[in-house]
């Protein structure tokens, strides 16, 4: 038998139908559908007279425009376009026998925060989703990427995709992460060290002792970010760490279905010797915690350097695009980036906004308050889960006395659909996934960082090196 | 899907590279519940000053560019963000034909589900028809998908590469899903025999999941 990558075994597993020289039709595991991206897949099946064929396999949520503030929740929408597609939604799933964790269930929460809460997320399975950070759930080693609405649609039709095979991308991250360094800095220094579409055309899996070392929720976050790096899939093989965190879950088997589950799931791993397309590696100890300068998530440096010149890149294209990036941020060229004040913090969206991001910020601010000339500070769980476990080890409560705004879930000010919006030319610490011109805002100036650099960054009123800080590591 | 075989169109470039699909059609324009209407939206924040007035300075607003149906691109086009609401407004605006070096995946694909042909050029070449872009008001394209070429009426052509798939869903505007519902028994047969990913395992300990509860 020839060596297999991880992601052969799962794609061999899963084809339902394959031709020479054309793509093949994949089997879909688990779907998991939203209200911003499955109006028009929805109604174009109607408009055919076609079925959801696997409701049991379909979650819908309720994520990306949905209110953060308790009250908000209990009135009606006021946003009409918003209401008009949670009402859809929860037709849709009335009609067609789909679970709805609509924005009053307890399990409410971001679509890639939830799947794996509630263990609808499992090793070897085929996850799809027409939001492009469902690469998410490939921290647990499945296969897991973001689609378009018409995609959407043929999965609810068919339980199937039309795919082609991707090449394999291998990312080693070598040797212990150093004190302050979290997933989210590790994969930023990925992109910034690949570029935005350095992974084009490729699935990728991360190896190595810094991502072995990491816990479900820092794989979860690197995974979550590996479409900034354009490979539309990022996977780590499952290992204990991935077992203990699945026992006990929903949606998980238990008892000794569980435990066949596990050998299972143990197999999943690339063969010794099996070959990938391409090969990117880091040193860990040489990751510093980073910062994103620019307007997409490559434009990033080290918290210790400086905006750059638009000279400093070779490609002229390059030059073009920082010229016109500095100008939108607001920046110029050789500021030191702590010397960039911040108006507002976001802590939260898909990338991080889990417990361990909550605990690490929260450990970091306790007994501390965010700087006067910050405008606002907010923490927005991932999920209501998140939230109540997080409130029962008083997480709120330091928060709340460091000046956050302690919110309900959503993705919020990450891609602003709600009320949670960045005002024009203020500059945020984020800890979201894109700093793309008018991403959390019209004219917003988003810097993207880890939760614990966008906690310090509150308290300092500007970016400041989380090294100085007590930081604990666990983030 | 409307078939695409051979276009005829004014070229207009959009000289940036990593353009991502939140440029294409910002936020607030998906809480939409149909695939209309997203034309006159395409390139919002850089089409419009406040009170959509359009801005000057964007190419979209050149009159000369005007009625164009070919977008000339840079590098990665259709970053980030997996809405298709971005070739929905791509579409509805009226460009049939993207020409750029390279596409970010999900863009990529998300184009031959709408009918529009996102054909790929080295960067030599797409250079050089930036140039002669800006050269000659009115510059037209003719892009032939059976013969793999683009050409203008100076003699240059320019042959480019595709799937003979992605060839083939164009060329016939096919409907993937119906395609797909001919292998209804091996999907079928699939689900049989891998009972075990296939079923969902009865959650415990979740409440007010189920809408028909």
């Amino acid at each position: 038998m020839p060596s297999k990558t991880l992601y052969e075994k799962i794609w061999d597993s899963h084809v339902v139908h394959e031709e020479a020289g054309k793509p093949a039709l994949i089997y879909i595991d688990r779907h998991l559908i939203h209200e911003g991206t499955s109006p028009q897949a929805f109604a174009g099946l109607a408009a055919e007279g076609r079925k959801v064929r696997r409701p049991d396999l379909t979650f819908a949520v309720m994520d990306h425009s949905v209110p953060t503030t308790q009250k908000d929740r209990y009135l009606p929408i006021v946003d009409t376009g918003a209401r008009l597609q949670f009402e859809a939604l929860e037709k849709n799933c009335r009609e067609t026998g789909v679970r709805l964790f609509d924005m009053n269930s307890k399990n409410q929460g971001i679509v890639h925060i939830i799947g794996p809460e509630l263990g609808v997320t499992q090793p070897g399975q085929t996850i799809v989703c027409g939001d492009s950070h469902t690469s998410t759930h490939g921290a647990f080693g499945t296969l897991a990427f973001g689609i378009g609405t018409s995609e959407v649609e043929h999965v609810l039709a068919t339980q199937c995709l039309v795919q082609s095979r991707s090449k394999t991308l291998h990312i080693l991250v070598h040797g212990k992460r150093p004190r302050g360094v979290t997933a989210k800095d590790i994969i930023l220094a990925i992109i910034g060290k690949m570029g935005i579409s350095g992974g084009t055309g490729h699935v990728a899996e991360y190896g190595g002792e810094a991502i072995r070392d990491l816990s479900m929720d820092g794989r979860m976050t690197v995974c979550n970010m590996t479409i900034e790096g354009g490979a539309r899939a990022g996977m780590v093989a499952p290992d204990e760490t991935t077992f203990q965190y699945m026992e006990g879950r929903p949606f998980v088997p238990r008892g000794k279905a569980f435990d066949d589950a596990v050998e299972g799931w143990k197999k999943l791993k690339s063969d010794e010797g099996a070959k990938f397309d391409m090969t990117v590696e880091l040193q860990a100890s040489e990751i510093a915690p980073q910062v994103t300068w620019g307007t997409n998530p490559g434009m990033v440096t080290s918290v210790t350097g400086r905006v750059p010149e638009p000279g400093a890149f070779t490609d002229p294209n390059d030059q073009k695009a920082t010229e016109s990036a500095l100008k939108y941020m607001g920046l110029k060229a050789g500021t030191p980036i702590v010397d960039i004040p911040v108006d507002r913090v976001f802590i939260g969206s898909c990338t991080n906004s889990r417990l361990d991001d909550l605990r690490a910020a929260a450990h970091l601010v306790a007994g501390k308050h965010v700087a006067v000339s910050i405008k606002q500070a907010l923490i927005v769980p991932g999920s209501r889960g998140i939230k109540a476990q997080a409130e029962s080890e008083g997480l709120d409560k330091i928060f709340r006395e460091a000046g956050f705004e302690w919110r309900d879930a959503g993705c919020s000010m990450c891609i602003g659909m709600n009320a949670d919006v960045l005002p024009p030319h203020e500059r945020s610490a984020s800890t979201s996934n894109r700093n793309f011109e008018g991403r959390q805002g019209k004219d917003s100036r988003t810097h993207l960082v880890s939760p614990v650099m966008a906690a310090a960054a509150a308290i300092a009123g500007h970016f400041v090196d989380v090294r100085q800080f007590d930081v604990a590591h666990i983030e | 899907m409307e078939p695409f075989n051979t276009h005829t169109g004014m070229v207009m470039p959009l000289d940036r590279v990593n353009v991502d699909t939140d440029q294409m059609v910002p936020k607030q324009f998906l809480k939409a519940l149909t695939r209309k209407g997203f034309g006159r939206i395409l390139f919002y924040d850089w089409r419009y000053l406040p009170g959509e007035k359009p801005n000057p300075e964007f190419v979209l607003n050149f009159p000369r560019y005007e009625g164009a149906s070919v977008l000339l691109a840079r590098a990665n086009f259709g970053c980030g963000s997996s809405r298709e609401h971005a070739p929905w407004g791509v579409k509805d605006y009226g460009f049939r034909v993207i020409i750029a070096p390279s596409y970010a995946d999900i863009f990529y694909n998300n184009c031959f589900k709408n009918g529009i042909l996102p054909a790929s050029l080295p960067e030599e070449q797409i250079e050089e028809l930036f140039q002669r872009t800006e050269k000659e008001e009115g510059y037209m394209l003719t892009v032939n998908l059976p013969d793999q070429t683009i050409a203008d009426r100076h003699g240059l052509m320019f042959r480019f590469d595709i799937a003979p798939s992605r060839k083939e869903v164009l060329l016939k505007g096919l409907d993937d899903i119906g395609t797909s519902l001919q292998h209804e028994a091996e999907i079928t047969a699939y689900e049989k025999a891998h009972a075990a990913t296939a079923t969902m395992y009865e959650a415990v300990d979740v409440q007010n999941y189920s809408n028909r509860q």
